[in-house]
């Protein structure tokens, strides 16, 4: 229970810092909606809407970005992660803490994303909406181990990029195949498949990238 | 408390201690000193766990949820007000009675008022004052603290005497400082980094 407890502490933190400074949200917004404008400019007319699912994710993976390389800036100011390294909690719920945090961010950005989305390119039925789900938990949790990772460095967003992009290649895919396969149920096990191997490798392997 | 034998470390090639031998018993008082860059504060980050020593033997018999550390940075959360940042280390650290506790000590500490301000506008003294809090908050059986004086102005220097003067004995405590002469009254050991 302690371990849940520290989890659902740590997430609560991330929350009231980001209501308090608004550096992540609003800027995970205002990139997502400019970019479905851009983009719906850009589209040439009769272009499909597989086209148009492709940009989806296009935005949703950049978008995620963004909000990862600032997810450990506050840990960073103050130096705080040392702080949290050094309590006898359990430091994968550190982990696990800035995964969640992150993931309510993306999720409250595609509130209003998705919507814009079916406005301005193509429906979304429910296993694309499954996929997009799925392929999030993915980025957060893959993508909170590795903007930890960058954080400790000097190229820190020159870094995240190069180290995410690969791995999220498989959730890409995923999620554009339930998007527009008629067989959507195979790339949706596969996508949860992913989540589960890559958040248990994230969740074991967090201590040995905040610890020497 | 602590054994270190030959601790070394470098970062690449850069040498930054190297030959340190040290024993912390416990209710020890060790003072550390030297100059700018002599490598006080890897010492107490490699005493404290945050860094492993590049070579030699480094024993800390204490768990790491009954260590304080205080380093140069405050370790506490900007955005947050005093109450919350020292109730979310209370809850990592299983304080017992926690909000006695972090009362207890905003009190003392002269944060009481501003116990509910964001840290973004506390002062550095203000800051470290609270740093201080954060580190006494799970009365830790071992203190690490570099500079603890630092952006103290003369009334909450004289209540960190006070309350280094109270663990003194009661408690292990390696403590850094460029003015050694504050503390040689309770000191019982000292280690001079060239």
């Amino acid at each position: 229970m302690s371990y849940v407890a520290d989890v659902v502490a740590l997430t609560r933190k991330d929350l009231r810092v980001e209501l308090r400074a608004r550096d992540t949200l609003p800027a995970m917004l205002l990139f997502v909606v400019s970019t479905l404008v851009v983009f719906h400019f850009a589209l040439p007319e009769g272009a499909g809407d597989d086209a148009a699912y492709g940009l989806l994710w296009v935005a949703i993976v950049f978008t995620a970005l963004l909000g990862l390389a600032r997810a450990w800036v506050p840990e960073h100011e103050h130096g705080v992660l040392d702080g949290l390294v050094l309590a006898p909690c359990d430091r994968s719920a550190i982990w696990l803490g800035k995964t969640l945090a992150t993931l309510a961010f993306l999720l409250a950005a595609q509130v209003v994303a998705l919507p814009a989305f079916v406005l301005f390119f193509a429906p979304l039925n429910g296993a694309a909406l499954v996929g997009v789900l799925l392929a999030d938990i993915g980025i957060c949790a893959v993508g909170s181990l590795l903007a930890a990772m960058a954080a400790a460095g000097r190229a820190r967003e020159l870094l995240l990029p190069l180290l995410l992009l690969p791995l999220a290649i498989p959730l890409i895919v995923g999620g554009m195949g339930a998007a527009i396969s008629p067989e959507p149920e195979r790339y949706l096990a596969f996508l949860a498949l992913y989540d589960g191997i890559f958040a248990v490798l994230s969740w074991a392997s967090f201590e040995y990238v905040v610890t020497e | 408390m602590i054994r270190a034998r030959g601790l070394e470390k470098r970062y690449g090639r850069r040498r930054v201690l190297t030959g340190i031998d040290l024993d912390v018993g416990a209710g020890a008082f060790v003072l550390v000193t030297g100059h700018n860059g002599s490598g006080k504060t890897t010492l107490l980050r490699l005493l404290a766990g945050l860094v492993a020593p590049t070579r030699g033997v480094l024993e800390i018999a204490v768990d790491r949820g009954r260590m304080g550390f205080l380093g140069h940075e405050p370790l506490v959360y900007r955005e947050l007000t005093a109450v919350e940042n020292l109730d979310l280390y209370g809850r990592l650290y299983r304080v017992p009675e926690r909000r006695e506790r972090v009362g207890m000590l905003l009190e003392r500490f002269g944060l009481w008022d501003a116990r509910n301000e964001r840290v973004s506008t506390y002062s550095r003294g203000m800051t470290q004052r609270l740093a201080l809090c954060r580190t006494l908050l799970h009365d830790p059986e071992l203190l690490v603290l570099d500079e603890p004086y630092s952006a103290l102005d003369e009334q909450g220097a004289l209540l960190l005497d006070r309350e280094l003067g109270e663990l003194a004995g009661r408690r292990a405590l390696v403590v850094a400082t460029h003015d050694p002469s504050r503390l040689e009254r309770l000191a019982t050991g000292r280690i001079a980094l060239a």
